[in-house]
């Protein structure tokens, strides 16, 4: 074949620049070029709320290997520890670095095992609402017409509800049909959905605004005059387009998930107190707020307002790298 | 001493990689009642000694040396205050895009009177009565009725005309014009240009117009300034820079101007800005890639044949279709383009010569009327499955080289869509050979197929854009205004290239531009549009020579007259002997 002749070279210098710049060196070496990662290098706020972030995120999967004691191990449980006060108090216990609760579980423990059930419905439950706000979103915005009058109505319905309402009143159904004891057993479940199904609403919002930008953009209708097809036009073109608004959205999203799963728990309509969450672990220090043992709900409340406040300076950090014109 | 002095001028601009120097050792001078010009391509600088001069430099930019004196005063180191009084009452400044110019949430008699009362000790009244003789001054007519109208109320070139009127209101020694006509349309850029060289001689104004545009330059300035990264390389006046430059950038920046009185075989090269690519292989379509499997079915007569074709959009909804407001973007087009022709559109903004493209291309359905290509009617097919085989024939150039490039994708991956998509290619290899190929045929190396279209600039973005359209093999392309987004000399380059593809390929070709010389250097036939019909279609030569339709005359009236160009380095075509050759 002519071609091949001819362009030889061209095919070996093709493969000597993909091993240089493709792969993961390749983009690692973009990525420590990029405006994004300079600004991130630049700003303190930023790196050190990622770092928060990211120890915590590492010390709630790493739980089990790291917590001292096991809190969900009655036999490693002592009712004489109870209400230990924190190790720098003068009955503090140096076992007990930030005390112990009613039950005498080690208050540092359970926030850790409270945090990585915090973090896996946060998590969950933003993919949730992004796996049903995406389509959503791409469809309206690119489809048009009477479908996106409808889907945007029923947005705009769900959005006059609170969003714990929404919680509310999913979970209150579940506890209705759901026996007793499989209840417990799916509470996480129906928290994942209930928060999930609260939070989709922006995510459509956004991306069906971006889809609207991208879609008479030309590139687009290069891709239709070639006769590509809806489908692989919103997935391999729109799709990757329209992600950086999304980026950080899901990252304030996963802050307020985080908490509005800490108040279902705190009311008592979240998790199962065998599985305490931040929330629930928050709830059941309540009563003994005005005991004198503060310890048990001002501890996991802090890890609660300190998890929040790092992602939340991430995603406010993420906007305004990812938004030129907000600068 | 001159009314307005800029010394030995250096401007910077720190930025994280280095501090970069937009503009050294600039030295300009204007006299009153003069026109400079500062001509340039994007990025010489141009605009930043506009900022300069007003103290609009948009930070971090500072200057970093030099000095800018009006008659005599250092005007540059003085407070903000200072700089304030200064800006509007002795320097006036019109922009661009008169839309964002004015403010649309207040009255233009608002807007006069408060610059007016800012500056010049005058009442409420008084100033009010000068906005009127003013705007009757730049043409606005009823100007009593009209100055309490917001900005909306007026089109383009009347909000321009504002600008203007705003501008001179308080009697300002200097104007300071950035593309002033850039945004507006042929006919109605001649009008302000003529009302600005008016204003100017009257008022003993000192201007300086800054613009990319050689047919302004060589319309209003008595002097011109040439800028090239960030420095004057020529200045003298207008005649003697443009009929005889001296400097080989200027010479060359002149020889990619298109002509409106001589069709050139091809643009002389320009490798000023960026270099014209690597040299570009020739295709030989009888061994090529390209030629291969052009399983066209062979046919007679026009290779497309519009007939009747109209296109109605809704432009305000309403459940009742008597309500529904309509506008009709084209009303009865018919025209044939034979294979291996350069058919032309030409026509102003809105005269929808970009909506019958994209009717061709199949992004608009028409309204009404019959599309036939290569022996199908588009018009009347409705599976996807058998469109594909017309699309796979045709393919689309598209104007703004920013957006036409999906900015995730490789450019592997970009050029490599079409092929993927038609199964045009045996394997993943073949598919990655074709492209490489095809990116050196447009004057890209193979380095550029895995690097991503930011990396890349307008040039070269649209010899990508042509990488793409060509992977399907087509046999007739469509050009909607492939240049108007690039500058003079980029663009020589990419009317160059084309002009060889269509050559070595045989395409026919739908070439869409508002630019009457860029069309006159391409077409083999033009139609001319206006309000969405046809007014005449002609030959290019007869069209240029001897039109008749009114409104073709009208717009050859119009074009900017090249004549006092340099025509060194020219080659022009001999088929077509003309006046200048």
């Amino acid at each position: 074949m002519a071609t091949t002749e001819e362009n030889g070279d061209a095919v070996r210098d093709l493969a000597r620049l993909r091993a240089r710049e493709g792969g993961f060196r390749g983009w690692l070496k973009r990525t420590a070029d990029s405006d994004v990662w300079y600004s991130f290098k630049t700003s303190p706020v930023a790196v050190a709320a990622s770092i928060v972030s990211i120890l915590m995120l590492l010390s709630a999967i790493f739980a089990p290997w790291i917590a001292p004691t096991d809190p969900f191990d009655l036999a490693q449980i002592d009712l004489m520890d109870s209400e230990l006060p924190p190790a720098w108090m003068a009955q503090g216990d140096p076992r007990f670095i930030l005390g112990t609760d009613d039950q005498g579980r080690d208050i540092l423990s359970t926030i850790l095992y409270g945090s990585q059930i915090s973090l896996l419905v946060g998590f969950a439950s933003v993919l949730f609402s992004m796996a049903i706000g995406i389509p959503l979103g791409l469809i309206s915005g690119y489809v048009g017409g009477r479908l996106d009058a409808i889907i945007m109505r029923i947005a705009d319905i769900q959005l006059s509800f609170p969003a714990i309402l929404i919680a509310f009143l999913i979970d209150g159904i579940a506890r209705g049909v759901l026996p007793r004891d499989l209840h417990d057993e799916l509470a996480l479940y129906v928290l994942v959905f209930a928060i999930g199904v609260s939070g989709w609403v922006q995510y459509a919002r956004t991306v069906r605004g971006s889809t609207l930008v991208e879609k008479n953009k030309e590139y687009v209708q290069a891709a239709r005059v070639i006769g590509v097809r809806r489908g692989p036009i919103l997935i391999r073109h729109i799709l990757p387009n329209v992600l950086g608004p999304v980026l950080v959205i899901a990252t304030i999203h996963l802050a307020i998930a985080i908490i509005t799963e800490a108040t279902l728990s705190f009311l008592g309509v979240g998790v199962p107190p065998t599985q305490p969450s931040l929330g629930t672990l928050i709830r059941i220090g309540y009563d003994f707020l005005f005991s004198g043992t503060w310890w048990i709900t001002i501890m996991p409340g802090v890890a609660l307002i300190v998890l929040v406040l790092a992602i939340n300076l991430v995603g406010d950090w993420l906007r305004d790298a990812l938004n030129p014109k907000l600068r | 001493m001159s009314l307005l002095d800029i010394k030995n001028l250096q401007v910077d601009f720190p930025t994280r990689r280095g501090v970069f120097t937009a503009v050294r050792e600039v030295t300009l001078s204007v006299e009153p009642g003069e026109i400079l010009g500062c001509v340039g391509e994007s990025g010489a600088g141009k605009s930043t000694i506009g900022n300069a001069v007003i103290g609009l430099l948009e930070p971090p930019g500072r200057m970093a040396e030099g000095e800018i004196d009006l008659r005599g005063e250092r005007i540059d180191n003085l407070p903000y205050e200072a700089v304030r009084r200064i800006r509007g009452r002795k320097i006036g400044m019109i922009f661009q895009d008169p839309l964002t110019s004015l403010n649309p949430l207040q009255t233009i008699e608002r807007q006069l009177v408060e610059t007016i009362t800012t500056h010049l000790p005058m009442s409420e009244a008084e100033a009010r009565q000068k906005s009127i003789d003013l705007l009757d001054r730049v043409g606005i007519p009823d100007p009593e009725i009209r100055i309490q109208q917001y900005p909306h109320q007026f089109s383009g070139g009347m909000r321009q005309r504002v600008v203007i009127a705003l501008a001179l209101c308080a009697d300002p020694e200097v104007i300071i014009a950035d593309e002033p006509t850039t945004a507006l349309d042929v006919s109605i850029q001649a009008q302000i240009l003529d009302l600005v060289r008016e204003l100017c001689r009257e008022r003993q104004v000192g201007m300086i117009i800054i613009t990319h545009d050689m047919g302004v330059i060589a319309d209003i300035t008595d002097r011109v300034a040439v800028m090239y990264r960030g420095k004057v390389v020529e200045t003298g006046p207008t005649a003697k820079i443009l009929g005889d430059p001296d400097h080989p950038y200027t010479k060359s920046l002149i020889s990619a101007v298109p002509r409106p009185d001589v069709r050139l075989k091809r643009f002389p090269l320009v490798e000023y800005i960026e270099s014209a690519g690597d040299a570009r292989k020739a295709l030989d379509i009888s061994t090529h890639w390209l030629g291969q499997a052009r399983d066209f079915s062979k046919m007679d007569g026009p290779l497309i044949r519009l007939k009747d074709l109209n296109m109605r959009f809704v432009t305000k909804n309403a459940i009742l279709p008597k309500n529904r407001v309509y506008l009709d973007a084209v009303k009865d087009v018919s025209f044939d383009i034979e294979q291996g022709e350069v058919f032309g559109l030409v026509g102003e903004s809105g005269s929808g010569k970009s909506t019958v493209a994209r009717m061709i291309a199949g992004l608009y359905k028409p309204t009404g009327g019959a599309i036939h290509f290569a022996g199908g009617e588009l018009t009347a097919i409705a599976s996807e499955r058998e469109k594909d085989i017309y699309r796979r024939q045709m393919q689309m150039i598209f104007q703004d080289p920013y957006s036409s490039l999906n900015p995730r994708m490789r450019v592997l991956d970009i050029v490599a869509e079409p092929i993927r998509f038609h199964g045009l290619a045996e394997d993943k290899a073949h598919t990655e050979e074709i492209v490489l190929d095809l990116l050196e045929h447009v004057g890209l190396g193979a380095a550029a197929a895995i690097k991503y279209p930011h990396e890349f600039s307008g040039g070269q973005r649209q010899r990508i854009s042509i990488a793409r359209a060509l992977a399907t093999r087509p046999r007739f392309l469509i050009c909607d205004e492939p240049t108007s987004a690039l500058d003079v000399s980029i663009q020589a380059q990419i009317l160059n290239l084309l002009k060889d593809l269509q050559e070595e390929l045989g395409l026919t070709m739908l070439f869409i531009s508002h630019d009457l010389p860029v069309i006159r250097q391409m077409c083999d036939r033009v139609g001319v549009m206006r309000n969405g019909m046809l007014c005449e279609i002609a030959e290019t030569e007869d069209l240029f020579e001897n039109p008749q339709h009114p409104y073709s005359q009208h717009l050859l009236e119009l074009m900017p007259r090249l004549e006092v160009l340099s025509q060194e380095g020219l080659e022009v075509e001999a088929d077509h002997p003309t006046g200048a050759a």
